[in-house]
Order: C-alpha cells, then structure tokens, then sequence
C-alpha cells in the first residue's frame, strides 16, 4: 500500500522533500550566500510541483496536429511557472546583489557575526576584521 | 471615451512606463518631475474610479480582449476602490515629500534610478489593490516586493544597517510569496481557475474539498507575512526604520495595506462554502494573535529609543487592531478594520514623515537622546507630528477616534465587553510612548543648533496635507465611514 503510494505520487515526494531541503537550508544556515541556495531550491520545488500538475498522463504537448482523439498535457500551468521562474531569478539577482554589498560594507555575509556586532550596538563604525574563512566564496 | 474606459489598465501602466522613462534620465530633478506628474494623473484617475464605482457598484476590466475566467481581470468594487485612492493619494504626497529628502538621506549617484524604482513600486501597489487574478498577483507581489527591497537598500548611502534589512525582507517576503504561490496551485489543482471569482463559484459547486482548504491556508499564511500580521512580522521593524523617510512613509502607509486588504477579501469573498474553517480561523487563530500583536507592539514601542523603530512596532500594534476588527467576523467589524486601514495609512504616513524631517534637522538618527528639544527648534513639523501622534491614540476630532469609535461598536456588537477594556488598555499605553516623545522633544531644552537653517517647506507641507486630511476625516468622517461600510457590503453582502 505504502509502496504503491509512492510510486504513484513519487512527483509530490519529491517536491515535498526539496521544499523541505530549502526551507532547512534557509533557516539553519548563517552564510547569506547559501540561504539564496536554499531560497532557489525552495521556490524550484514550487516549480516542479506546477508542472507535474498540468502532466495528465499519456498527453502530448499541446499543439493542434489533426490527429483525433489525441490526449494533451494542460499548457496553464507551464506557463505559469515561465513567470514564476522569472520571479525566481529577478529575487535571486537582487539578493546576490545585495550580498556583495553587504560584504563591502560589513566585511561579512555570515548572519552570526554580524548579529553578535548588532548586540554591540556598534553596526555602524565598528570595522569587522576579516579572516580567512569568511571570505565570501 | 478611449481614457475613462481603460483607466483601472492605465493605473499600472502609467506609472510602469514612467519608470522605464526615468531610468533612462540622467537628471534626478527630470525623474522626480516625471514621477510627480505620473502620481498626480494617477490621483485624477483614481477620483474619475470612484466616481464610476458610486454608480455602477462594480467594474470589471478583461486585459486584451480575454473575458473572465480565461483572461486576466482587475476587479473593482466598493471594498478595493477607496484604497486605490488612498494608494493614489498617498503616492501623490510621499512623491512630494521626497523631493527634498531622498536627495538627502541616500548616495547622490543613486538618486537618478530611485525614482524609476518608486514608481515601480507605486504601479505594483496599484496592481495588487485591482487585480483579481491569484496568480497575477503572485507577479505583483514580486514587482512590489523587489521595488520595496531596493527602495529600503537604499537607505545604505545614510546608514548601512539598511543592507541587512532589505535582505532580511527578502529571504522573508521571498518565502511569503512562494508559500501564496504554493496555494495558489492547490486551489488550481481543486478548480481549474485562477480567477477569484470563478474560483469561488466553482468552489461552492464542489463543497468541501481538502486541496483547496488547503491552498487557502497557504495563501493566508503567505499574505500575513507581505501584512506584517504579529507572528510573521520580523521584517518590518528593520526595514522600516533604516529605509529612507520617503520611503518609510510610502511603504508603512500603503504597502501593509494593499495586504491586508487581499488578506480580508480571501478570508470573506471566496471560500464560502467553508465557512465553518474560516470562521473558525478568524476565532481561535488570528483573534488571539492580534490581541497579541496589540500588546507587543504597544508594549515594545514604549521601551523603545529609536523614533522610527518605535513607530514601526506601533505599526504591528495597529495592523493587529485591524486584523482584530476582521476577527470579529461581523458587518460591522470589517467596516471598523477597512475604516482603520485608511486611516492608519494617513496617521503613519505623516508620522514617518515627520520624524525624517527632525533626524534631518540634526543630522543623525532620531532616538530618544539625540531629539531632546528639537520640537521646540522645529515647531511647525513638531505641530503636525503632534496632531498625528494625537490622531495615532484616538484623541476625539482626528480620525484616529473615529477607528477606534467604530471598532468599539463593532466589539460591543458582539457583546463581549472584555475586549473594550484590552483595546482600551492598549491605548493607554500608546499615550505613554507618545508622552515619552512629547517629553523629550518639547519639554527639555535643546542640546544643540540645527544642522540645517529652517525647515524645509518642500518637507513639511506634506506632512501638514496628510495631517489636514487626518483632521477633516475627524470631523467630517462621513465619507471614510460609508467607504468602510460600502466595503463590507462589497465583501459579505448588505446586512
């Protein structure tokens, strides 16, 4: 029952276990760079669970050829996620964007550093020094 | 006639093609001309819907020819129609106010594009408060919350605080969005629609259905974070106080709004047939937790020292007055929050303006140590502030009484009389937070002159149109309080 159950919706496990990956990644992860990572696999989750919704099962992509009877694959939600990825990739930019800035400014792109310099109440003069590890690649 | 047929159209177009049209200007004062002029037509605009929405009650508006369900629809009725007014009107002073202060709080070289990124933020809020298409919104969503980023980022040419708050709202409002999105697929998945109204149709035809309960969850959970609704708040205090003033003032006026508007219609206008789970919702989940967000907002706005820090808290404490007036679930209690919601927009707006003037004045942030006796060095935006802050209690003759006066009939409607006395307790003590500013701004001396000669006309005008506004709505509340009713109407039906 259980096997059957997975292999029947093994599309839907699949996207549940990588939204869950991304969500893990974004909260527990201190370096700004990898929460994007875990933000991208999180929203591409969303996109695959899209396009497995519009996959009716024996359909063909929806062009009109004149064969009749022919069975097709629901172009909506393709298309939805065209958008979406868009979406996706306009957020991504701009938070790596942001991510350089922050190192110029900071020094840092790790969230407990600069946390621990918040506390401090000294964010805005004090200069982080940099080590080696915190490099941002 | 060709314009008055297109305008819910040209309401996003405009200000979107004006922004591709001033990213292109090298002139900051062009840009800033162009962006004015946009925002002006935009509140002619929004006047001629409101005119056209009195008579015919509802309007719909197929983009290229594609009738609803199949196309993309902006849907105007009585409960969206007055806040794309207020977006307008908003815009229209925001604009205004930062011709003289976002040239002075970011980096020089980045003022040219701020222009271009305000109105697309203006066209995105635009879209959000006519669209009635849930994926559609899902792509205004990322224009406003993109625009919104980079408008706060900008703050980092003053204070480079301002960084880590326009990430932090990113990765936060990036998975808000991606969880309404998730939603938005499993009501497609139920109904085969992403039309509002078509889904709410066919939802009615196929009774309970776990999907789309489901997707409704995920949508209301995505749309609370974009709110600022308590628990999901975390983005706001940041953001708000160390993005620049104009921005602030834009953002914490409208941008909350246009939120918690969509918040209200997914919660009354579609999922009918399941009222019994909304209701329940409505109850024992988001009840309990505006309660909450009243105290914490009010409470952490009292220990708090930085100005605009303490009015984006008392910003969570205000939209959880307005989310309870909704918990109530009754005619009267969507009027109250949709009464509150135009007239928080307004009271936050020239508050967040205000205090940007007088950390303008002396030249740094404005906390508790540094303001001491500069109300007394500026007087005419300490006059306004005032009045506002008045209004922000619930002071008799300024529209924030009136909120508070009709969120009172609608909670003693209900008969619990329990909650008259939380609400009243939580204004209390937002007067102690605002005597503490009154205190420290008026009744000490000053410390030291001016960092500028006088105050900035260009500045404080805006602020005393919004405040003058803020009083006219005190006394003559008529017209708030029909829209608040006529929203209500629009979303449950007359009663």
């Amino acid at each position: 029952m259980s096997i059957n159950l997975i292999v029947l919706y093994w599309n839907y496990i699949t996207v549940i276990m990588l939204m869950m990956a991304g969500l893990y990644i974004i909260i527990s992860n201190q370096n700004f760079i990898k929460k994007l990572v875990g933000l991208s696999i999180f929203q591409s989750s969303v996109f695959i669970f899209y396009i497995s919704l519009g996959k009716v099962s024996g359909g063909t992509a929806p062009i009109l050829t004149g064969v009749e009877d022919t069975v097709y694959s629901n172009p909506l939600p393709h298309v939805l996620i065209l958008t979406a990825i868009v979406v996706g990739v306009a957020t991504n930019a701009l938070g790596l964007a942001l991510v350089v800035r922050i190192q110029e400014a900071f020094k840092s792109i790790e969230e407990h550093k600069l946390l621990a310099l918040k506390k401090e109440d000294g964010l805005k003069d004090i200069q982080i020094e940099v080590t080696k590890e915190d490099s941002p690649v | 006639m060709l314009i008055l047929d297109n305008i819910p159209a040209l309401l996003v177009a405009m200000p979107l093609l004006a922004s591709a049209v001033v990213s292109l200007l090298p002139s900051a004062r062009i840009g800033w001309g162009i962006a004015f002029l946009t925002t002006l037509i935009c509140l002619y605009m929004a006047f001629e819907l409101v005119g056209i929405i009195s008579s015919t009650q509802a309007l719909s508006y197929a983009f290229g020819g594609w009738e609803p369900p199949w196309g993309i629809v902006f849907v105007l009725d009585s409960a969206n129609v007055y806040l794309v007014l207020l977006v307008a009107f908003v815009s229209v002073i925001a604009t205004l106010y930062a011709y003289t202060m976002l040239a002075r709080e970011i980096a020089v070289e980045d003022l040219p594009k701020a222009y271009a990124v305000w109105l697309l933020a203006i066209a995105s809020l635009f879209g959000l408060a006519m669209t009635g298409d849930a994926f559609n919104r899902f792509v205004f969503l990322g224009i406003s919350a993109l625009s919104s980023i980079t408008l706060i980022a900008l703050g980092a040419g003053h204070d480079r605080r301002a960084l880590l708050a326009a990430y932090n709202y990113l990765i936060i409002g990036a998975i808000g969005a991606t969880f309404y999105v998730i939603g938005v697929g499993y009501l497609y998945a139920a109904t085969g629609s992403l039309n509002l109204i078509d889904i709410s149709d066919r939802l009615n035809e196929l009774g309970t259905n776990q999907a789309a309960i489901t997707g409704l969850a995920f949508m209301l959970a995505g749309i609370m974070v974009k709110a600022g609704v308590f628990p999901v708040h975390i983005w706001m205090p940041a953001a708000y106080s160390y993005a620049p003033s104009a921005v602030s003032s834009l953002l914490a006026a409208v941008a909350t709004k246009v939120a918690i508007y969509y918040f209200a219609r997914l919660s009354f206008g579609i999922f009918i047939d399941i009222t019994q789970l909304v209701d329940f919702f409505l109850l024992y989940i988001l009840m309990p937790v505006s309660v909450l967000a009243i105290f914490y907002g009010t409470i952490a706005a009292i220990y708090q020292s930085d100005f605009k820090r303490l009015f984006a808290l008392s910003s969570i404490a205000q939209i959880g007055y307005i989310t309870f007036a909704f918990s109530l679930n009754s005619h009267s209690g969507i009027s109250a929050g949709f009464i509150h919601i135009i007239n928080h927009a307004l009271i936050k707006g020239a508050l967040f303006m205000a205090v940007g003037i007088f950390a303008l004045g002396i030249g740094s942030r404005a906390t508790m140590s540094s303001m001491q006796g500069v109300g007394r060095q500026m007087p005419i935006t300490f006059a306004g502030f005032v009045m506002a802050g008045l209004a922000l209690i619930g002071v008799p003759l300024t529209a924030g009484f009136i909120s508070k006066l009709y969120l009172f009939k609608a909670i003693l409607e209900t008969g619990n009389g329990f909650y008259v006395a939380l609400i009243a307790l939580s204004s209390v003590f937002s007067v102690l937070y605002l005597w503490k500013i009154f205190e420290v701004m008026w009744l000490k001396e000053p410390v030291q002159p001016l960092k500028i000669n006088k105050e900035p006309a260009s500045a404080y005008v805006p602020v005393w149109l919004m405040v003058a506004v803020i009083m006219i709505f005190g006394v003559y509340s008529g017209d708030v309080i029909s829209s608040g009713i006529g929203a209500a109407n629009a979303l449950i039906g007359a009663r």
